[in-house]
């Protein structure tokens, strides 16, 4: 069942609901637990699932714009910062020096981390950029 | 010397700080025209196989790369046709009008072009503007955000700064660097200062794209906003970003849990050299329509960097208005610039500041300065540390929410210290820094970086390299706060790291009061007309009263009994009876009122009452003149003491005088309000004044005509001084007046020294 602006904000309406990375609950992340080591940075991530209710939560409110980026960023959240970093320079302008560059790009995101609407929207940049003729040199 | 043939009032306009701004002749060729220019496209919209064909007059085969992304993101084909079809100056209409809820606006711009979105804003005046803003702004509680920054990056300041920011009110703060290797270290610091007092300011570092999210992902900050956009293909090439960079970005952002906004501003696109001859107007409407198709939740927008340029041009503050209102409108959390200071002009800064302070918004300032203006690393902002306590009143004057709450003197020391000590409290347990009690001291009473002697900004590269390169996170911080005693702060930062794991502020406008996210999902702006939308509550009213210095009788009260035990040494007052008409030439009478020398022991200027009389009396004796003080309880009016004494005196002149100071000279047959001389300006009457006076009266006695007395003015502004004190004064005076009461001859013995 698709969530709805009524659940929320999610913390409040269903705090059991909102699961971190490592399966911790929102009431396991105490003081005390971070404290002891039991709560690490890796348990005060976002996960795919709550992006997914925040994009139906949006969509609901009217917002269907920021839903698709919240979808685009659930795809995301497993994939490692250095490999993102890399995917951003290589959207920005001249980074590319062909449009095969940035379709290999998208291939990557699709086949290794199942991120199928990022790599649709790299493609999408790599036609774009084909046709405004940024694959030259800036720096 | 010559005499320059210029009508001097020219220089003296000269000299005002308004001077300094510089202004631009409207020249829509070359990038200079707020509303319009020659070169905008007209609003059209081309639809076919499902897809956008062409925008704003360009065919699909010639969209540049900003067309393009606006076509695929922003334009809702289904609601296109019937929103571009209707006429601008009706949706200007609605805008406007209480009856239409948001919602149906909202829904209408999502079919809008740039030019359409331009052109029906463009129907409102600046007030229009302003209401529709109020009506359309996405969250319905407004808030603000504040720099904290400092010429010296110190860790020290910065915390005590941030730790203020937020007992201010502030919602969000955002720092940045003089030395961009220092990111680290401010951002630590800054998030030790904000989780100082209580929990949920949001926090962002703004740095180079990569770093900062690095360090948002360490935990340190808990949103982004400098993510920039541009209404040009040529500007957004130089920025170096194109729309899906930056639409990858904000995905980015999301993905780990971080709020993020874009920045786009009028003037941006002239500054950087690539306008096309367009109006701002209409580049900073493209940018928007970016932006919701981006998908990021809100912006930062008016004029930001660009503000000071756009002000500069004709009706450009009015264009920074719009471009917000087009912000809200396409349903984007608004942190409505007022940041850059725009303007020398202390009346325009106010001037600017008013319209969003009236009609609130998500974050009025994208940057109040939270700090004095030197110390800003953004460059000063419209308002600054320096004019906070002027915007505390503009917000009690109106009765508007700006978002921020006085704060007690006692307070913000209290917090200082416990910042300066949690964050040195850090770097020692964390082995960073270690900061000496002299050092802690200075910070924590520093106005601004001038006066601390602490960290400079080579030893915080220092720690910054430090932190960035062994990996320390906001969990090492929150242990070692926690082991140092700081057991509320850790918690306070743990809270605000927790927010990221629903990812609930990621919502539009979403932002934490009292503990708790509110965001226009649970807090939507409902306004449908005078009772609805936001309402100052009582409790909230009280506390925007709550400046500090206030007036009340008691307190008037009070420093009146401590000039009572002065008087009484100087003075004293002795009825000897009613006090009967005389016919003597020589007789001058002085009619003080019923509460001198009894419940008031000076006037507004500060004098002693016993010296002002002592003075009055010296110089009507100087003339070989017999003066009688007589206390008159059936008026407080200087006007009626005054003719009241004259009738009395053998001479037919008289001095009325009130407590608190202002006097008249009067004559025996004259209407009570057509004196010889009147002294209104109590405050700037100086004792001399009153001695000329005294000396007057006098003269008029003796068949003379002398010089007026005229105290001079300057100009001050002696209601906003004064008034308060006077009135309660005056009423203190009104409250003893007893009707039909007799005239008391006043016997007056000075027993001391003068005052």
């Amino acid at each position: 069942m698709s969530r709805r602006r009524s659940d929320y904000p999610m913390a409040e309406t269903q705090p059991e609901a909102v699961i971190g990375q490592r399966g911790k609950s929102l009431a396991d992340i105490t003081l005390d637990a971070v404290l002891s080591g039991e709560v690490t940075m890796e348990d005060l991530r976002i996960t795919p699932a709550a992006l997914s209710a925040q994009a139906e939560i949006a969509r609901d409110a009217g917002r269907p714009t920021l839903a698709l980026n919240f979808e685009r960023a659930s795809e995301l959240v497993n994939v490692p910062q250095d490999v993102i970093m890399a995917a951003y320079e290589l959207l920005r302008p001249g980074r590319a020096s062909s449009k095969q560059q940035l379709l290999d790009c998208a291939r990557r995101f699709r086949e290794e981390f199942g991120a199928t609407r990022i790599a649709a929207f790299i493609e999408e940049a790599a036609a774009t950029y084909d046709e405004r003729g940024l694959y030259t040199y800036r720096f | 010397m010559t005499t320059p043939n210029r009508w001097k009032r020219y220089a003296d306009w000269d000299e005002r700080p308004l001077r300094l701004d510089r202004f631009a002749a409207e020249d829509a060729t070359n990038g200079f025209s707020a509303f319009s220019s020659p070169a905008d496209p007209k609003p059209a919209i081309g639809i076919a196989d499902g897809r956008v064909i062409s925008l704003d007059g360009v065919l699909e085969h010639d969209f540049d790369m900003i067309d393009r992304f606006i076509a695929r993101h922003h334009i809702d084909i289904n609601i296109a046709p019937e929103a571009m079809a209707m006429d601008s100056g009706q949706v200007a209409r609605m805008l406007v009008d209480m009856n239409v809820p948001r919602e149906t606006l909202v829904r209408l711009a999502h079919g809008m072009t740039p030019a359409k979105l331009a052109q029906v804003v463009s129907h409102l005046n600046a007030l229009e503007i302003a209401f529709a803003y109020s009506k359309m702004r996405a969250r319905k509680t407004p808030g603000n955000q504040a720099h904290v920054t400092n010429a010296k990056d110190d860790p020290l300041q910065l915390a005590a700064d941030a730790a203020t920011a937020v007992a201010f009110g502030f919602d969000e703060i955002e720092t940045t660097m003089r030395v961009s290797r220092n990111a680290w270290a401010n951002a630590l610091a800054c998030a030790v200062g904000g989780a100082v007092g209580r929990w949920g300011t949001l926090f962002q570092c703004s740095s180079e794209e990569a770093e900062e999210l690095r360090i948002g992902m360490a935990g340190f900050t808990s949103y982004a906003e400098t993510v920039s956009v541009y209404g040009t293909e040529k500007t957004f090439v130089d920025g170096d970003d194109t729309p899906w960079s930056k639409a990858f970005l904000a995905a980015a952002y999301a993905s780990r849990g971080i709020k993020m906004r874009c920045t786009s501003g009028a003037g941006s696109e002239l500054l950087m050299g690539f306008h096309e001859s367009k109006s701002l107007l209409y580049l900073e409407a493209r940018c928007l329509c970016l932006q919701r198709g981006m998908g990021v939740q809100g912006t930062q927008n008016g004029g930001i960097d660009g503000a000071p340029l756009t002000a500069t041009v004709p009706g450009g503050v009015r264009e920074l208005m719009a471009e917000n209102l087009i912000a809200v409108w396409l349903d984007l959390e608004c942190a409505s610039g007022n940041d850059a200071r725009s303007t020398e002009s202390e009346i325009r800064v106010g001037a600017k500041i008013m319209p969003f302070l009236v009609a609130g918004s998500d974050l009025i300032c994208s940057g109040f300065g939270s700090i004095l203006k030197y110390d800003n690393s953004f460059n000063p902002s419209l308002l600054n540390g320096e004019e906070l306590e002027d915007y505390l009143v503009l917000q009690r004057d109106f009765e508007a929410d700006g978002g921020l709450t006085p704060l007690p003197e006692e307070r913000a020391l209290d917090l200082r210290r416990r910042a300066v000590d949690a964050v040195s409290a850090v770097f020692e347990e964390l082995g960073l820094a270690a900061p000496t009690e002299e050092m802690k001291a200075s910070v924590t009473v520093a106005s601004g970086s001038d006066d601390t002697r602490s960290f400079m900004p080579r030893d915080v590269a220092l720690i910054s390299e430090a932190i960035k390169a062994r990996g320390i996170t906001v969990i090492d911080v929150i242990k070692a706060l926690s082991k140092r005693g700081f057991r509320q702060e850790a918690e306070n930062l743990l809270n605000v790291v927790k927010l990221r794991v629903s990812g609930d502020y990621l919502q539009t406008s979403a932002m934490i009061r009292g503990g708790r996210i509110i965001s226009a999902i649970n807090d939507s702006n409902d306004y449908l007309g005078p009772g609805s939308g936001y309402r100052v509550s009582e409790a909230r009213r009280l506390e925007l009263n709550n400046i500090r210095d206030v007036l009340d009788q008691k307190e008037v009260l009070r420093s009146e009994a401590m000039h009572e035990r002065d008087e009484a040494r100087r003075i004293r007052y002795r009825t000897t009876g009613i006090a009967s008409p005389s016919d003597d030439p020589k007789d001058v009478v002085i009619g003080i009122s019923p509460a001198f020398g009894l419940k008031i022991f000076q006037t507004t200027a500060g004098h002693a009452l016993s010296e002002v009389l002592r003075v009055m009396l010296d110089a009507i004796r100087k003339r070989g003149l017999n003066p009688r003080v007589v206390r008159f309880r059936h008026t407080a009016d200087t006007s009626f003491l005054g003719l009241s004494a004259a009738q009395l005196a053998g001479s037919g002149i008289g001095i009325g005088i009130q407590a608190k100071g202002t006097a008249v000279i009067h004559q025996r047959g004259r209407l009570p309000h057509n004196n010889l001389e009147l002294f209104s300006n109590a405050p700037i009457t100086s004792v001399e004044h009153y001695r000329g006076l005294g000396g007057n009266a006098a003269a008029y006695a003796l068949g003379e005509m002398p010089e007026p007395v005229v105290v001079p003015q300057r100009g001050e502004a002696m209601g906003s001084r004064h008034h308060a004190r006077v009135a309660i004064i005056y009423a203190i005076e009104t409250g003893i007046v007893e009707e039909g009461a007799a005239p008391q001859l006043v016997e007056v013995a000075f027993t001391g020294s003068h005052a």
